[in-house]
């Protein structure tokens, strides 16, 4: 085994995703010693261009038509046979809908150790890893063989993994990809939404503390006083009471706006990595443990439902001073 | 008949304070809430939705934990057709693979043509079960998958990908599927149809065997978030703290 992090580089459509700088980031603290480099693995086809932002030593890169855009049984394939010439300290994961599609399986069939949803590299080289919805931490470290990690966004800033100069590639033959079980067939690009609420300047946010479809009315009156846009976590979406084009989090958008009011949304992982560019984050909830409050500049413990009233009152009189 | 099993998981339920064990390594499970793991209870739904519109049978399997009987017959009222209940899975959390390779032996009797279970599951740490029982059972995984349905030897499944983007896949069967969402929001049934179904359901026990708790990976330390700066908290009744909210929206420019 040698000391080197390697990371799965990911990219869709011919974009690079925010985690593969992410995981640079994170392979550099992982990379302890001088002499340990941080591999990252390339998979697409006509793509090795793609490395050239990332902040990494070295790229395998693997050309295949096949590998244009990601399916599991292509990609897992690749890594397998790529394992049988390397053999890394650890390999990072995005804890993505890519990279999830293959940390655990690869891990399975190779009886590597795993270690789910790392945030941080400590400054010893531990594990810093997130779980129970953010309500959890656990500090673990590497195995004594070559060990899988899946990271969190969150912990470090794309910028982190971001460098100038274009690092050295090695080309890998593809193995055999022919049978597969996986096949992309398109891409269904969500129906333009009435708002973009990755561009409102203003977000009233709720979440499955609003219990009813018909309290939803309550945050559509607020938007519209303080002139903003309604979206929400994903539950609510799920429940069919608002289109996924208002869904905040890791399956939905990103949003940067001014003001991020949140009722009734506890502050799960998935949904606040996508909300921290947000300048001000304002959370309403009737937990004083919710992980909302940790990242919110403001909060108010309280019951929503006995909150707005006077809220909505107290605006539109200060609008109409 | 198509063949679908559907693994459920209890796990904490977030909305009740956790707490460390003694270890310092581990959960306090004694005072925990357990709740159906939502992406779970999405899986579960899913299969009923695809039993609805051709015809299947649907079998649930669920890790011995505190209320997995009262899940299971809810399962039954749903419209599930067996019940497996893995029993002597002791207190200490098994590591995933362990927990799939005990799976895996009792889905290759049934045969299935395809696994559903939730993408993932919030207290896990030890990589996802889904891919790793698609691993052993050598079937192909997709997961984060809110829609399927199911042709000649085949499924289209929609994958969600950032920015509300779809993939469609094909995947050749049998399959093991991670979902994130059913296509319609899992059922409610009243417990009245539960208390029935546990007059008339019933529950095959299976014994998990030996489950590993060891993954390799050494826990130095499991804690409660250290937080550097948390909100400010508005303080007052709800008239105070509104009025002190539109202060500060003023502050911003905001109104
Ligand atoms: C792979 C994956 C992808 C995911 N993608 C996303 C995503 O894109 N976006 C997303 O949001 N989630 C996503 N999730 C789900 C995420 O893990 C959480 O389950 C979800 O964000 C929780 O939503 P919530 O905060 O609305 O609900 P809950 O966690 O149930 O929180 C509800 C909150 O409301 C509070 N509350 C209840 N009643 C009241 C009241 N009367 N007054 C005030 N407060 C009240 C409660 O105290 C609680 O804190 C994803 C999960 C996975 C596994």
């Amino acid at each position: 085994m040698t000391q080197d992090i390697f990371l799965l580089i990911e990219h869709i459509q011919g974009q690079v995703s925010d985690i593969s700088y992410i995981m640079a980031a994170a392979a550099r603290e992982l990379a302890q010693n001088e002499g340990d480099s941080v591999i990252g693995i390339l998979f697409g086809s006509g793509a090795e261009g793609l490395k050239d932002s990332l902040a990494v030593d070295k790229v395998i890169y693997c050309d295949h038509p096949t590998l244009s855009e990601f399916t599991s049984d292509a990609y897992k394939r690749t890594l397998i046979s790529l394992l049988e010439d390397y053999s890394p300290r650890a390999i990072l994961f995005g804890n993505t809908t890519l990279g999830a599609d293959v940390s655990s399986s690869l891990a399975a069939h190779l009886k590597f150790p795993i270690i789910n949803s790392c945030l941080k590299i400590s400054d010893s080289g531990g594990i810093i890893s997130q779980i129970c919805g953010g309500k959890i931490m656990v500090d673990s470290q590497l195995a004594d063989k070559t060990t899988l990690i899946t990271v969190n966004p969150g912990g470090y800033k794309p910028e982190e993994g971001q460098s100038s100069s274009s690092p050295e590639t090695i080309t890998f033959s593809p193995p055999d990809l022919e049978n597969l079980k996986v096949q992309l067939t398109q891409y269904i690009e969500p129906e333009a939404g009435d708002v973009d609420i990755s561009q409102e300047k203003i977000l009233i946010a709720i979440g499955r503390g609003i219990q009813t479809e018909d309290n939803i009315e309550l945050a559509d009156e607020l938007a519209e006083l303080l002139g903003g846009a309604v979206c929400a976590s994903r539950p609510v979406i799920d429940q069919g009471w608002l289109s996924t084009s208002r869904l905040v989090g890791r399956s939905g958008k990103k949003v940067k706006p001014d003001l991020y009011l949140c009722l009734g949304i506890s502050g799960a992982t998935e949904h606040i990595e996508a909300i921290t560019d947000s300048k001000t984050i304002i959370a309403v909830n009737s937990d004083p443990d919710a992980p909302i409050f940790d990242i919110a500049q403001y909060g108010i413990e309280v019951d929503l439902f006995d909150f707005i009233d006077p809220l909505l009152e107290q605006i539109e009189n200060a609008k109409n001073d | 008949m198509t063949e679908i099993v559907v693994i459920a998981r209890l796990v904490p339920d977030l909305v009740e304070e956790l707490e460390i064990a003694t270890s310092g390594t581990a959960l306090d499970l004694a005072w925990l809430r357990l709740i159906i793991n939502e992406f779970d209870n999405h899986a579960i739904e899913q299969a009923i939705i695809l039993k609805e519109r051709s015809g299947a049978t649907v079998t649930i399997i669920s890790p011995e934990a505190e209320g997995v009987e009262d899940m299971l017959f809810t399962t039954a009222a749903k419209g599930a057709d067996k019940l497996i209940k893995l029993t002597g899975v002791g207190e200490e959390k098994p590591t995933n693979l362990s927990m799939a390779q005990t799976l895996a032996e009792i889905i290759k009797e049934i045969n299935p043509d395809l696994v559903l279970t939730g993408v993932q599951a919030h207290d896990d740490f030890t990589g996802d079960l889904a891919p790793q029982l698609a691993d052993l059972l050598d079937m192909p995984y997709v997961g984060y998958i809110s829609g399927i349905s199911l042709g000649d030897g085949k499924a289209t499944a929609y994958k969600e990908y950032p920015g509300g983007i779809l993939a469609e896949m094909e995947i050749a069967l049998p399959a093991v599927l991670g979902i994130q969402s059913s296509e319609e929001p899992p059922r409610y049934v009243a417990i009245s149809k539960v208390r029935q179904m546990m007059n008339t359901a019933s529950i095959e026990d299976r014994d998990a065997g030996v489950l590993e708790t060891d993954s390799g990976v050494v826990i130095d330390r499991m804690y409660l978030p250290e937080v550097a700066d948390r909100a400010e908290m508005l303080e007052g009744d709800e008239e105070e703290v509104a009025s002190k909210l539109i202060a500060i929206l003023q502050d911003l420019g905001l109104l």
